[in-house]
């Protein structure tokens, strides 16, 4: 009895988290928006003609693109750097390893946005990197939650493969790329997961660093329609649902692809202090 | 000589070093320059040029303080969290133990409830924006009983939609942190309960609620550090903090005054402000996350 009751509560709330997404979807392939509640199960009236005019008003191809490099490179510098950070911190003993170890923490507390100020003082006007690839990726370009979770994957292999591969004369770099990493490879595909969200999804930063719409990312180009332009379109609900989900598909398609990656990793120990 | 410099394993300080250089670069230098800023009168110049920018003590401090700006930001932020905490640590508590004990449709579930937390802001604003307007579908399922004016310009309201919508959009990570936790609940406590006669409400009381208690603290710490980060939602969804300030956030006020406004000097004591607030709430927490 009590199992029913707890399934149809969580079925009934996993319908109710669903549903915006369900009206994004099909609010972006109706005609002309049908706010009622019968709107809401439409039987006719389809139409990709919302895709066209989002694209008209924000170019979505380059748009995706600025996206993609914006994306590509934080996930970049957190691979390569973010890997050797991880390993250092959970494998080799160096001076300042405990100091670093806890900045890192404490970097999770205190939010990038609160700091934005003085780090779009330094990018814009010391560096003048204002609309630039660079500019958008430096203050992202190692994700400490990423570098944390690599290092609790290194913490875990077992002691006795170091020593031995030591014992064996093989070097650091050596241990590093032949022993370590491909044992934690697919806590590397985790991570690198978890990293895609952030840039991808980030709006204020982008927003504040690029004026330029050559070089905005889709979730900057898609708030600047909603503010400014939407007004003007004949079906504007439809234009901007139908941005919305060229932005969410990607995230919730690998998100859903490489759901068990998520759901079984322990993120409790990914942010614990 | 290099191990007496960088300890045992030098190579583990040039592994570290370019990670070490970035939390300078984006966190300790800005950090310090944010409290530099913040004690000058401090205005943008172009790259180069040689301009001066006295000490002006606490000036800022005080601009901030009295401005009726930030302090409306601040009680919104404070009404936010208010109706987000509690609504976040009872859902996700009551979910999580609910999800942790249903073996049928585990994926299908979990995927629903996680799948609002890895999308982008923006996006999902614009369903909120649709769903919420005048005309749209939740006034027209409410009829009479919708509010007047609708919810996203209606002081009394944005607020609280703002609330709901981050708990919504973030409720996922805290089942995950949550289920996390309820893994090192031991079952003998349930059962001790159960032979017992404990009920299965109380179970959870008695059992389930002070078992994840440590992550209880962490929820309430990280759902407040969001509140104290909202931007995209006032920015957004409320069309810049309306209905008349209604629903800015500090972090909303400190891109209009700071970049807006041309003010960097007022917006970085806002910032070290929320920083101060941040940090003090951690620490306040900081033996309970220590014992995990």
């Amino acid at each position: 009895m009590r199992r029913y009751l707890s399934m149809t509560a969580l079925l009934v709330g996993a319908l109710v988290f669903l549903f915006p997404f369900y009206y994004m979807v099909v609010g972006s392939l109706q005609e002309s928006p049908d706010t009622t509640v019968r709107g809401a199960l439409p039987l006719g009236g389809w139409t990709l003609d919302n895709y066209a005019a989002i694209n008209g008003r924000v170019d979505l191809v380059r748009s995706l693109l600025n996206s993609a490099i914006f994306t590509g490179g934080v996930m970049l510098g957190t691979v390569v750097f973010g890997v050797l950070a991880g390993y250092a911190l959970a494998r080799l003993h160096f001076r300042g390893r405990g100091t670093l170890f806890a900045v890192m923490l404490l970097v999770q507390i205190v939010p990038f946005q609160l700091l934005i100020i003085p780090i779009y003082v330094m990018v814009v006007r010391y560096y003048g990197l204002a609309d630039s690839y660079l500019g958008m990726i430096a203050p992202f370009a190692i994700n400490s939650t990423a570098v944390f979770i690599f290092r609790q994957f290194f913490l875990q292999l077992p002691d006795d493969l170091f020593a031995a591969a030591q014992l064996d004369g093989a070097s650091e770099l050596r241990i590093l790329w032949s022993i370590a990493l491909p044992l934690v490879r697919p806590a590397l595909l985790t991570a690198m997961l978890l990293t895609f969200i952030g840039p991808w999804n980030e709006f204020l930063w982008p927003f504040l660093v690029t004026k330029d719409t050559e070089l905005q990312p889709l979730a900057v180009t898609l708030a600047n329609y909603i503010s400014n332009i939407a007004g003007r379109a004949a079906n504007p609900f439809g234009a901007i649902l139908a941005g919305a989900v060229v932005l969410a598909a990607p995230a919730v398609a690998l998100f859903v692809a490489f759901q068990r990656r998520f759901t079984d990793l322990n993120l409790g120990s990914g942010v614990k202090g | 000589m290099l191990q007496k410099v960088f300890g045992r394993q030098p190579l583990g300080a040039v592994f570290a070093a370019p990670y070490a250089v970035f939390l300078v670069l984006v966190f300790a230098y800005p950090l310090g320059l944010a409290v530099w800023i913040s004690f000058h009168d401090y205005f943008f110049a172009a790259p180069g040029a040689v301009v001066e920018r006295p000490f002006v003590g606490l000036a800022n401090y005080r601009t901030v303080l009295g401005d009726p700006d930030v302090r409306r930001s601040f009680v919104n932020v404070a009404i936010f969290l208010v109706i987000n905490v509690p609504l976040t640590v009872g859902l996700s508590i009551v979910l999580a133990t609910a999800l942790n004990s249903v073996a049928r449709l585990r994926t299908f579930l979990r995927v629903s409830y996680y799948v609002p937390y890895v999308t982008a802001s923006v996006a999902l604003v614009a369903v909120w924006l649709f769903l919420f307007s005048s005309g749209g579908l939740v006034n027209q399922v409410l009829g009479p009983l919708a509010p007047d004016p609708s919810w996203l310009v209606n002081a009394g309201l944005a607020m609280p939609v703002i609330a709901v919508f981050v708990t919504w959009k973030s409720l996922g990570f805290f089942i995950l942190l949550y289920l996390a936790a309820l893994q090192g609940v031991s079952g003998d406590l349930y059962d001790a309960a159960s032979v017992d006669g404990a009920s299965p409400v109380r179970r959870f009381w008695h059992v389930t609620v002070p078992g994840v208690r440590s992550a209880t603290t962490l929820v309430v710490i990280l759902a407040t550090i969001t509140g104290a980060n909202l931007f995209t939602e006032p920015y957004l969804l409320t069309n810049g903090g309306g209905p008349d300030g209604a629903s800015t956030s500090p972090v909303f006020v400190m891109y209009q005054k700071g970049i807006e406004q041309g003010n960097p000097d007022v917006a970085s004591a806002i910032g070290v402000v929320l920083v101060l607030l941040v940090l003090t709430i951690s620490l306040v927490n900081r033996k309970l996350l220590e014992r995990d």
